[in-house]
Parts: C-alpha cells; structure tokens; sequence
C-alpha cells in the first residue's frame, strides 16, 4: 500500500526546547538538496515554527508551545494557486515547492492561511518545510525536527500502515486530536493533542478561616443557565476549569455547606485566574 | 561530492556530523545501530517505562555547526596593538579598549614563551597563574583537565581554586548536615529514577527547572522522564519565584517566594509537622542528632518566634494556608524533594545564607524518613539504571586527567604551593594581601572547608600572568565590573586568551591564541560523564555511551588544537617531552584511554575506531539499589558510589558526617567555627543583606533572579550561534542588536512606563546592563527574572568598568559578597535593582 505520511504534535509533551527549530535550521539553512529545496537563509524563515502562548496570570500559569511546521494539506491551497504544477503533492502525500517552477510566484506565500511558506528574497522563491522528503526518500525513518524531539511531542510515520506508531496513537487519541483552523478546509496531515483552549481558575477561601485552605468546596461551571462542568476545591481551595470554549459567558458557582454560595460572572476572551474568592459563614441566629 | 560521517560529543550529548567537500553540512544525534541499544525498562504502577534507542541532545547543541563556522571565532593569532613587551610598553589600562593586530603563530608563541620564562626567573614561578572554564569543549585529551593542566604543572604555578558556582549552597551547607562532601554536597543519585517511579506520590521541585537546566551535561535524555513521572500519577509541584519552565508546562502547582526567603518556609514545613505530629520520629531517633534543638528553634522555644506559617507567610509572601496544605501533602504523600543535585540547580542555593537552606532541605527529608522509598533527594537529572562496573574515566577523575592518568608514563604534579580563589581573583590583583577560608571544590575531606588561605604566601610573588582558557567569566562570576578592572591592572603585566571563540575575556588579553574546537581535532569520551565529584554523571543518559571523537575537518583559519599549542610551547620552554610524555600524539593518548578503560574487554580497538561509539549495556540481572536505602535500613553502602570513603569498611552504615547521621545540630561546625552567626552548628533563617526588606530595598525596589540560562550552556553557544538569538526565551532582535531578555511582572512594568519588547537598563551601583523586556505573569511581582551567562559584554564605552553593557551580563549587577563569613560561595541572586526603560 502507499505510504502516506502524517504527524502529530502532543502539545501536552512540549515543553518548548526548540530542538525541532534548530535540527530544522541545521538540514536547511546554508543546504540545497536539488529537487526538493534550496537552502533555507540562516535566519529569518521558521520551516518550523514554535509558538509559545503564556495562559492565566500569577499566580496561576501555563505556558503552551505550538509547533508549527508545513500541515502537509491533504487540499493544498498552495497547490492551487500555483502555475506551472511548481507546487505538487506527491503520491506520499507530502506538498513540495519545486525550487525552479516557482521562481517569482509570490501568491504561492499568500495562498497558505498557515503562514507557513516564506518568501526568500535573494531567491526569489517561496519555501517551507519538506517533511524532510529527500531524507525519506534515501531511508530516513523520519524528519530532523521529530528525531531531535526528546518527550515524544512530536510523532511522524505513515497513516496508511495500521501498525505504525502514530497510527496507534490516532486511533488511542480519538476524539482528543484535533487540527489548526478546521474551518480553512484544506485537510492537514499535521494533527494536534492538547491545543489550548482556555481555562477558568481561582481560589476559595473561608472569610473566617483564612489561615486554612477550602478543600473540598463543590465549584460548578455554568452557561445559559445549564451546569457544563462540576469540580471540586482540591487541598489547596483551588479550582480549575481547563478546554473551555474561547469568548464565552459562564457563571462560576460556588457552594460550601454553612456558607453563602457566590456566583462569579466570566467571559473566556482570555485564560483567567480570579483570585481569592471569600465564602462567608451563614450567621446563626440566637448566638 | 564525497560525503563522510565522523562521530564526535559535545556538552549537551555525542552527535554524528556530516561532512562534504570537508565542510560540516549537518549534525544530528549520533546514529547507533538499534542492537547496539539494550534499553532498560521499568515497571511502575502498572505501566513500563523504557527509553527510546535514540539519542536526545541539549537544545544548542543542535547550532553545533554554526557554532564551528561562527564570524566570533578566535581566528588568528593576535597581539593587542599597544603591548609592545620588548620596549616595556604594555599600556595595561587599555584593555579592553585596544585593537588587535594579525601576527604570526611563531611570533605569539615565541612572546608567549619569552614572557613566561622572563616572569619565572624575574618573580619565581608563583608569579603565573591562568584559569580553565567549564565545558566549552568535550573531550578526554584535549579538554580542561587535559593540556592546559599537565602543561601548567609542568611549568609550575598558582593554582586558582575553583567554586562550586551552580550548587554553593549545597556545598557549603548540606555537606555538614549529611556529608556527601565527595559529591560537594549532592546526594549519590542511584536508581531514584526507578524509586520515584514506583513509590512516589509527590516530587517537590524546590528552585529546581530541569527543563532549563537540561541533565547537566547529559542532553535531552531525561526530559522525558518527567513525563513519565506524570503518567505515573504524581503529582509534581513547584517552588521558585518564577514559574520556570517545568513549571509552566507540566507543574500541578507553583508557589512562589519571595527570592531568598526559602529557609523561612522550609521551616514553617517543619513547624506544621511538628504541631500535627506527621514526622518520622523513629527515624529521627535512630538516624540523626540534634533533632530535639532543632525541634525547640522551631517551636519557638529558642527565641520565642514559632516557625509557623503565619510568621513565613509574612517573610515569604506565600498565604500562611498555602504553606500548611503543602506541608500537610507532603507528610501525606511519599514525596521526593528535588533541588540542589544535577539538574535542580537553582536560585536558592546561590544567594544570602543558601547554605542554611539547604541543609534545611536535608532536614525536611529526614523528618520524613530520607532514603525510605519514595522519599528521596534527586534532581532528577541522574539516576537512571546504570552499569557502575564498567570503567571508563570522566575527565575529572584522577585517571581521566592528562597530568595523571595512568594513561601516562611520567605524572606531573604542580610544584607550586601558592594558591588563588577564583572569587576573589580581581580582590587578589586589586587589593593584595587577601585572605579566605576553604579550598573551593571541598570533595576530599569537610575540613578543607575550614583551611585559611592566604595570598601572596610570604616570601612568594603575586601573580604577574594571567593564561586564560575557554569561556568568560565577566557573565558567569559576580560583580564582574571587578574582573574589568583587575584585568587592566599594571600589575598583570601579561595575559593570553586561548579559545575557540571572541568571549567577554578576549579583549582583556595582550595574546590571543586561537584553538580549534573539539570537531577539529581526535578525542575520546563518555556522554555525560565529567567523572570526580559528579560520579557517574552518565546515569541522566538512557544509554552509556562512549564516544571516539574524530576530527570531522581540518583545523578552521589558523586555529590549532590545545594539544598542539601547548606542545609548541612546551618546546619553547625545554619540556616539549615532559608534556607529551616521551613524544604521544593526540591519537597516542586517545588510544592509551582506550586501553585503560574496561573497553578492551568489550571490543577492539579496530572496532571502536571504525564504529566510533561503544554503548555499555545494563547487564540482564541489574540489581537496583537506590540512594540511601542503605542508610534508612540501617544496612552498609550497597550504592556502587565508589568515593564514599566508609564504603566497604566497618563504617559503611555511615553517612560522610562525623556522627555518621544526619546532623541537626552540625559536629563539623561545632568542633571547627561554633561561634559562626552566619553558618552556626545549627541552621536558622537569617534574613538576606540584600533582600525585599533590606534599607537598600528603597532605592533598588526589585529582586534580580538570574539563574542558569536555558539555550545555552554557561557562557558557550549564546551569540555563537546565531540561531539561539531567534528563540524569544533566548535573546530578542530589536533595531539590529540581539538583546538579552529580562522578564518582569506587569505589576511592575506598568508603574515604569515599561511595555513589551522596551529596551529596559536594569541597573543598581554596581553596574548597568540593557536588557529586552518580557512582561509576564511568570514573575512573582517584585522579582526580574533574567539569566546568568551572557558571552556578551558590550560596554558601550569600551575598557570602561561600569560603563553599560549592551550584551546582557547581568552578572555586572550582582554583588560580589559571598553566601556568608566562612563560607566562600558566590551569592548572585541576592541582588536589588531598579529598572528603567531605556532610549537612546
């Protein structure tokens, strides 16, 4: 059967050592390999680019690291766009710039929504990562920047052979992969776990019983009226709502038996920590 | 075109490079034939944990051919245009300022000679002294301990006494709670790995960032450990004033204090557990002294002051809660406390007083029984399954060392009796006579700490000559606008610079002598293995790898080997067969490793050389014995911890203090400084000189925190490799310039008019330095968060001391005042400073 080669990026293994970035930069930059790539310039073009996204304010923080390298779309606008066939999908599935048919074609740059082809001025093409294809063609079992990973963030190998590793992990992760920007159509074969989404945090505090933390404490997550999610206070009185929808209005409940229950009122533009919340004691008539 | 692929190691871990047209076009982790892999699993919690048959390097090791190629390479030979040593013209005080001319290697060896035997017969050989630094290359023969150091004791000189700059607090402190002096203060690292995995609940990271700190020098290779940790279901928190990056990204939980206040919450721990009764006390009968004093300082029955969270709550900044449900999860949970060791290098150790914290950190261990399984000291950059029979020396052992290996015929020992501290080196040349306690690495005995030197020794020279070898001290030691002014002190009369590349240092030499680095020219070692005091180091690799190095491409533009160099040399001065013991090239000494290693029995040489790596298997009936097991089953050493000296003699069950046990109130101290305010027998919480409560505190509002850098290693990479300046947690180019990155909290930021991506001065009176800033929410409020270790020193008026820097050498900032009275450690982190945003 025809390989077809795929990745998965497991944000939640990154913990943004860039190594992906610089084995990258070393196979390219400075390197032609004629047929599939000139070299990349030393600086400037990220084939593989890492996006760190800070989440939450202190002292409830998260940092996330994306990798970005070519999707390798299965519906390649950048294919589309281009004249002279400079921009083909092989039969393995991987999309490359023919160096020499793409001369001058800019609109090759602008046709990815990704951003991830780049124009290289001096020569007057538009380049991006290969999936390091002229590695795989001579044996290679997968490109530099998932080689160099060391948490198994990144995980590359042929989506048609059931028995490879990142076929296992698909059909393990169902449900929890994703891709970047469904909504551009374009298929990609690069796949992600854990893309941040937001997260509602804060701490609960007893008003008369400061110096000890609220464990226990029920916390519920509403919209619209409906509960989506009920948690509780763990041994330090925090709460957490993690992969919740971005620019939503949810009302954050807390109850606690003997203490007024309070409602926070939140809107996920943004990760948000909201701080201590006081639950004060029902006071007992005849005391 | 003809391609070749050589094997060779770096710092961060052994790599395959690719040559063609004898030009380095790739480097990637070494390719090993998957069978040469035994990897080892371990079964924990249902699950098995085995390592990849890969190889993981350090980020910037990744940059290893720009870093070959660099426009900041060393690349001839070079005299500083107004030293003119013949008419006595050497014009000192403009170091730093002056111009380099081009001249030839005979006419700068030939200075380099003639000064050398000038300044012996005119001052005796006390009069020389130089200085390696760590790791700018790898290697076996030609590394730090190689020919710099037979060459120098060859020739006699004053040694410089090096400091435990990444652990001080360890060093200077732990040692004299539970010994472990042959490790300076780190704890033996066996088989936690596997213990943690299996019985461990909870690691406490305590100004600990693996992810920054990499394994040291073991790579990549356990980062994925603390993923494994995670999938083993425990929980894994953090305390640091910023949310470092394992933090940021696996950590269920940061607590933050204010920088320097760590022993105050260590010890309302201890109060928690005292006053819910959660503690060892079996343990701490049977395997420790001193408990019932420390007991009574905690309570309060000392001084009247209880260590309760509401007295650290109001030191530390952390809620009184937060610090009891912590303690509480701590004495609930087998829980290992990672700090201090490999990879757990951190702010806390190298500050005010980090001695006292972390001999606390110790005795929080003990209370709860340390060396029960689950409960543990580990950095968790060590400590993997690990084959300790196998011998092969690391360059800091006695036979890893090209002065005394016996890979030699004839040893060479240096003469001279004279010694210098490095610390205090710009004291020594500035302002002599100076005077210190303790010998700086103290892995032979506790009492070297307590040895008074002097210098000059009467009757005996100062040091006239500097040779300086390999990296750049004006970002790694502290308040080095000193090193700038001793360096331009009529009283050096010489100084020679030999190194790979332009570094803060180089253009304070008089003679620049470039050396090719360690792709350039043959070697041998292992990965990860410094050997010494960091035994067995290799265990944070998955695999023990033993590496050929092989010259991969010719020596780059003038560039020689400092084997080469210093046989040049050497022939200048008469002992040319001294130093190369009868005539040994560097394939000669490489070869003798080889044969003095336990590797003949493994493989022939023919192999080796043609394979160019052998990776030593863990045998099939490994036997794990975890750190301190021993000591908590009250059994003899079983570790394969071979410096331990008790081991195998009739106090095996001993730990390396003088009771054998954990010393709450320390006989050490007691029998050699028991007045010591600052270091007493027992350790307290003593408020920082320079600290958020301080009167400087007024003028200088803000905590620097500059620990060691994530992308590069120590001063080496950085601006080298050019790559590293596009990581936005590295450096950041703005109107041209590649800026270092101070980060700061928005809270902070917004009062100073300072936004994002601003060119910011972080200053205070001992220095000026332009930063990028960062503004985030990582930074406890109150604290900059910038690393230690920019090979950058760009002041904007050149051979200027305290002129602003434009490179990123935060280090200008921090005081030079050491962790306390008697106890000679550097103390960075207790650092105030003010920050503005800058315009030029």
């Amino acid at each position: 059967m025809v390989k077809k080669y795929g990745m998965i990026v497991d944000i939640t293994r990154c913990n943004g050592c860039y190594n992906c970035f610089l084995a990258c930069r070393d196979e390219f930059c400075g390197n032609d390999y004629p047929g599939y790539s000139v070299a990349q310039p030393f600086s400037g073009q990220f084939w593989v680019k890492v996006i760190e996204k800070e989440r939450g304010q202190y002292p409830k923080v998260k940092v996330a690291y994306t990798v970005i390298p070519c999707m390798q779309c299965e519906k390649p606008s950048c294919v589309d766009v281009s004249s002279n066939k400079a921009v083909y999908q092989r039969l393995d599935g991987i999309v490359i710039i023919d160096p020499e048919k793409a001369k001058g074609q800019k609109q090759i740059v602008n046709a990815c929504p990704y951003r991830v082809i780049y124009w290289n001025e001096e020569k007057n093409i538009p380049q991006k990562c290969t999936f390091c294809a002229h590695l795989l063609d001579q044996g290679w079992k997968e490109p530099r920047c998932v080689e160099s990973c060391p948490t198994k963030a990144l995980v590359f190998g042929d989506l048609n052979d059931p028995d490879s590793e990142i076929s296992r992990i698909i059909a393990t992760a169902k449900g929890k992969l994703e891709v970047l920007h469904p909504e551009y159509g374009l298929m990609p074969k690069v796949q992600y776990i854990g893309i941040p989404k937001r997260f509602v945090a804060g701490e609960v505090v007893f008003r008369d019983k400061k110096d000890e933390c609220a464990a226990g404490v029920k916390v519920t997550l509403s919209s619209k009226g409906n509960a989506d999610k009920v948690t509780k206070t763990d041994n330090y009185g925090d709460f957490e709502f993690e992969g919740l929808d971005a620019d939503k209005d949810y009302t954050v409940s807390i109850e606690h038996s003997g203490y007024s229950a309070k409602k926070v009122k939140v809107k996920t533009n943004i990760d948000t920590y909201l701080g201590e919340i006081l639950l004060g004691k029902i006071a007992v008539k005849n005391k | 075109m003809s391609e070749q692929v050589f094997t060779n190691c770096t710092v961060g871990g052994p790599i395959s490079v690719y040559v063609k047209d004898g030009r380095i076009v790739r480097v990637r982790p070494i390719v090993i034939d998957e069978e040469d892999f035994k990897p080892w699993t371990i079964e924990a919690k249902g699950k098995k944990f085995s390592p990849p048959r890969q190889v993981k390097l350090a980020s910037y090791v990744n940059t290893e051919r720009t870093r070959v190629y660099s426009d900041e390479r060393a690349k001839y030979p070079m005299k500083r245009v107004d030293f003119d040593p013949r008419s006595g013209n050497r014009n000192t005080e403009n170091r730093g300022k002056s111009a380099y001319v081009r001249i030839s290697w005979d006419e700068a060896l030939d200075i380099v000679a003639a000064e050398m035997k000038r300044i012996v017969q005119d001052y005796g050989p006390e009069a020389i002294t130089g200085i390696v630094s760590s790791h700018h290359n790898w290697g076996t023969v030609n590394y730090k301990m190689g020919p710099f150091s037979r060459f120098m004791n060859r020739l006699g000189f004053t040694f410089i006494f090096d400091n435990p700059d990444s652990w001080e607090g360890f060093h200077w402190g732990a040692v004299h709670a539970y010994g472990f002096y042959w490790r300076l203060g780190c704890a033996e690292p066996y088989d936690l790995l596997e213990d943690t995995l299996k019985n461990a609940e909870m690691v406490v990271y305590w100004s600990s960032d693996p992810y920054a700190s990499w394994g040291t020098y073991c790579g990549g290779e356990s980062q994925i450990w603390r993923l494994w940790t995670r999938e083993a279901g425990i929980k894994q928190v953090f305390i640091d004033p910023f949310c470092n990056h394992t933090a940021a990204t696996i950590g269920d939980r940061w607590i933050a204090p204010k920088v320097g206040t760590d022993s105050a919450l260590a010890l309302a721990i201890a109060y928690v557990w005292l006053n819910d009764n959660t503690y060892d006390k079996e343990y701490l009968e049977t395997h420790t002294i001193g408990f019932e004093h420390f007991r009574d300082y905690v309570l309060g029955k000392e001084d009247n002051k209880p260590k309760t969270p509401k007295w650290a709550e109001k030191i530390c900044g952390v809620p009184a809660r937060h610090i009891t449900a912590l303690a509480r999860e701590w004495a609930s949970k087998r829980t290992v406390l990672s700090c201090g060791v490999r990879a757990g290098f951190g702010g806390a150790i190298r500050l005010a007083y980090g001695h006292e914290w972390a001999r606390l950190a110790v005795f929080l261990q003990a209370m709860q029984g340390l060396g029960k399984p689950g409960v543990s000291m580990w950095g968790s950059g060590m400590g993997a399954p690990f084959n300790a029979n196998f011998f092969f020396p690391g360059y800091a052992d006695t036979d890893g060392k090209l002065s005394t290996t016996a890979a030699a015929d004839k040893k060479i020992h240096n003469p001279v009796q004279q010694r210098l501290y490095r610390l205090l080196f710009p004291e020594a040349i500035l302002n002599p006579p100076i005077e210190w306690r303790g010998e700086g690495f103290c892995g032979n005995s506790i009492e070297q700490q307590f040895k008074s030197y002097k210098y000059p020794l009467p009757g005996k020279s100062e040091v006239k000559m500097f040779y300086r070898y390999g990296g750049s001290f004006i970002g790694t030691m502290t308040e080095t606008n000193r090193w700038v002014m001793a360096y331009q002190s009529p009283k050096l009369e010489f100084v020679v610079n030999q190194d790979c590349w332009w570094g803060s240092e180089t253009r304070f030499a008089d003679i620049i002598l470039p050396a090719c680095t360690n792709l350039e020219r043959d070697d041998i070692a292992e990965f990860g293995n410094p050997g010494g005091y960091s035994a067995h180091g290799s265990s944070g690799c998955n695999h023990r790898i033993i590496v050929r190095q092989k010259k991969c491409i010719e020596p780059l533009f003038e560039s020689k080997s400092d084997y080469d160099i210093f046989t040049l040399l050497a022939e200048r001065l008469g002992f040319k067969d001294d130093f190369t013991d009868g005539g040994k090239t560097t394939l000669d000494w490489v070869k003798r490793y080889f044969e003095i290693s336990d590797l003949p029995k493994h493989i022939s040489w023919e192999a080796f050389n043609s394979k160019g790596y052998y990776v030593v298997p863990v045998p099939d009936n490994y036997k794990s014995t975890p750190s301190l097991r021993w000591f908590y089953e009250g059994r003899t050493c079983d570790t394969p911890d071979y410096l331990n000296p008790k081991r195998n003699t009739e106090k095996g069950k001993e730990l390396g203090t003088y009771s054998g046990k954990i010393e709450f109130v320390s006989q050490s101290l007691t029998q050699h400084l028991p007045d010591d305010k600052e270091r007493p027998p027992m350790p307290r919480y003593i408020p920082s000189w320079e600290g958020p409560n301080s009167p400087l505190a007024r003028k200088y509002p803000l905590q620097l925190l500059s620990p060691h850098p994530r992308y590069s290693f120590h001063t080496h990479y950085d601006t080298h490799s050019p790559w590293l300046g596009e990581i936005p947690g590295h450096r950041i180019e703005k109107d041209g310039y590649s800026y270092w990155v101070a980060r700061i909290h928005p809270r902070d930021a917004e009062p100073r008019g300072i936004k994002q991506g601003d060119i910011v001065k972080l200053y205070n009176d001992r220095g000026a330095v332009l930063c990028i800033a960062q503004v985030t929410e990582r930074c406890k409020p109150g604290v900059v968060h910038s690393y230690c270790s920019s090979i950058k020193y760009d002041p904007m008026e050149p051979g200027k001391a305290y002129s602003i820097d434009k490179g990123g050498c935060v280090n200008l900032l921090t005081s030079a005042r050491m962790l306390s009275k008697n106890a000679p450690g550097m103390a960075p982190n207790s650092c105030l400073i003010e920050i503005n945003k800058w315009e030029a």
